[in-house]
């Protein structure tokens, strides 16, 4: 029995263990999992003076409520979230990016996500979850990753096994920057589309779909036709990978995506915007803006830049 | 041999073999799949080989596509397949209650059912990939007169350990999953293993498959 731990009272929407997720395992059929939004996976840990790499909290529009019983411990939440902490005989606005101390009995409510998906909830220390292939990463489809592969249920316990003792409070000054264009490499089947369709899908915007999950995000709102085949011999997929189907609304892969796939690729959202991309809500707008190849990895490196100065002023 | 490298995205090479699906082309990525992953190559995380494509994933924060493809360009890939191909035997009860596409399938083939479970049977099968789901292998050639299109509509939901055909194609749903295959019958057996690290799946790129007939009796007395 660990002495440290979180009781959930409220489940949430979707609310997993992540963290970077698995390597090497595609040719299996198991994908890539992991956090969706890496950029605040990392902010959350150092806020809390961990390894970047160790297992958080991920949660989806609306979190948990979440009652904590032990030895004092630090908490931090990342993205954009409504949340508070209830102490014995008040409680606090929480907010984002800063680090918070808990008590025996104290509880964290996360209300909900601002206009957003995602947010993070780290600890001070380490959560006891059962590792498979050296990820907790929770795939629902596949039950795979700790707590059985299963999202965290009602009533649920989250034992702790390890606190840093010495752990200080830590805050910093950081806004999830709004989503304008989301940008885009041709895909290797970006000829299958009419030139009407390939105009609408760089200069339309899309509309995202309640359907959307980790798996992926769903568009609607405008047809891509396709002038050559509905379906490729299947083929290997990948995070940001966006599919046509025969109805010709986009789907664009997310982390727990299949990892084989037979619908034309029209593009692939460059891997700079993969954490803004996750955070667009269902029901808001999308638009894609075409990039070559040079200029996704310059600005891929120019966003690794940034994230590790961010990390640095923590 | 590889007829074009180009990009899928910023973070991936997309390795064409060619448009036809034979063991031939197969065996060719199977051959890359197996060089490539023994050569640990730096910055490479995923490779994923399909019928006639391989693509190789990489970490964009520590190699970039044209560095990675000079080193695919380069590789001697000579004779490494050498891996130990197993011969398997999965049982399969097609009664009522699983063969959720017979009367479908009847009906596209002109086929009567006990001639489409005789062909389907009698068919050595070979696997050319496995994933979409984990595990899930996709299994050829079926004869001409067996090939069937995917379901119109995709079932929301295929229960886990059903086997189903498409084209000249056979697969088996690991777990339970949307999917559009025609469902022909299950199997009781555990073809994707989460438990195990080293080797969940039961059937790999590479390796035969020949399907067994079983009864509804001896389905649900069925020891793994």
């Amino acid at each position: 029995m660990s002495k440290n731990y979180f009781e959930l009272i409220r489940a949430g929407v979707n609310t997993t263990f992540q963290d970077k997720g698995r390597n090497n395992l595609y040719h299996i059929g198991i994908p890539f999992s992991g956090v969706m939004d890496n950029r605040n996976y990392l902010l959350a840990n150092r806020l809390v003076g961990n390894k970047l790499e160790l297992p958080v909290i991920e949660f989806a529009y609306q979190g948990p409520l979440l009652k904590y019983s032990g030895d004092k411990i630090h908490i931090a939440v990342t993205g954009d979230v409504i949340f508070k902490i209830k102490k014995k005989d008040y409680e606090i606005e929480g907010n984002c990016y800063e680090s918070y101390q808990l008590e025996d009995g104290d509880e964290i409510d996360i209300l909900s996500t601002n206009k957003s998906v995602y947010g993070y909830l780290a600890i001070s220390g380490e959560f006891d979850l059962k590792l498979q292939w050296g990820s907790c990463s929770i795939n629902t489809k596949a039950n795979i990753g700790s707590n059985n592969g299963k999202k965290l249920e009602h009533l649920q316990k989250i034992n702790i096994s390890k606190i840093n003792l010495n752990q200080v409070k830590k805050k910093m000054n950081y806004l999830n920057s709004k989503v304008e264009n989301i940008r885009v490499l041709k895909g290797t089947n970006f000829n299958y589309f009419s030139e009407e369709g390939k105009k609408i899908f760089f200069e339309k915007e899309f509309t995202v779909s309640k359907l959307s999950d980790r798996m992926g995000m769903r568009l609607e709102g405008n047809k891509i036709e396709n002038i050559v085949n509905t379906n490729i011999k299947s083929e290997g997929l990948l995070k940001g990978v966006i599919q046509v189907p025969a109805d010709g609304n986009p789907i664009i892969m997310l982390s727990d995506h299949g990892t084989i796939g037979g619908y034309p690729k029209i593009g692939v959202v460059a891997s700079v915007d993969y954490d803004r991309l996750v955070q667009i809500s269902s029901g808001s707008k999308i638009k894609f803006k075409e990039i070559e190849l040079s200029d996704a990895e310059t600005l891929f490196k120019l966003y690794e830049m940034e994230t590790q100065n961010l990390l640095s002023q923590i | 041999m590889i007829k074009n490298i180009s990009n899928l995205g910023d973070a991936a090479l997309y390795c064409d073999f060619g448009t036809e699906v034979n063991k031939e082309i197969n065996s060719e990525v199977i051959k890359y799949f197996n060089t490539i992953k023994e050569k640990n190559i730096e910055g490479v995380n995923n490779l994923t080989p399909s019928y006639n494509k391989l693509i190789i994933s990489f970490d964009l924060r520590v190699t970039k596509f044209n560095e990675i493809k000079d080193k695919i360009e380069k590789l001697n890939v000579g004779e490494t397949l050498k891996k130990d191909n197993k011969k398997l035997e999965i049982p399969v009860c097609c009664h009522g209650s699983f063969s959720l596409d017979m009367e479908r399938l009847e009906k596209k083939l002109n086929l009567a059912r006990d001639q489409i479970i005789e062909n389907f049977f009698n068919t050595e099968f070979f696997c050319y990939m496995t994933g979409f789901i984990a595990g899930m292998p996709f299994l050829g050639d079926l004869d001409e007169n067996m090939r069937a299109q995917r379901l119109e509509t995709p079932r929301v939901k295929v229960p886990r350990g059903s086997v189903g055909i498409t084209e000249q194609f056979a697969n088996i749903y690991t777990f339970e999953s949307p999917g559009g295959w025609n469902i022909i019958g299950n199997t009781p057996l555990r073809v994707f293993d989460s438990t195990k690290e080293k080797d969940p799946n039961l059937i790999n790129p590479g390796d035969t498959v020949k399907f067994k007939q079983i009864s509804l009796e001896e389905y649900k007395n069925y020891n793994e």
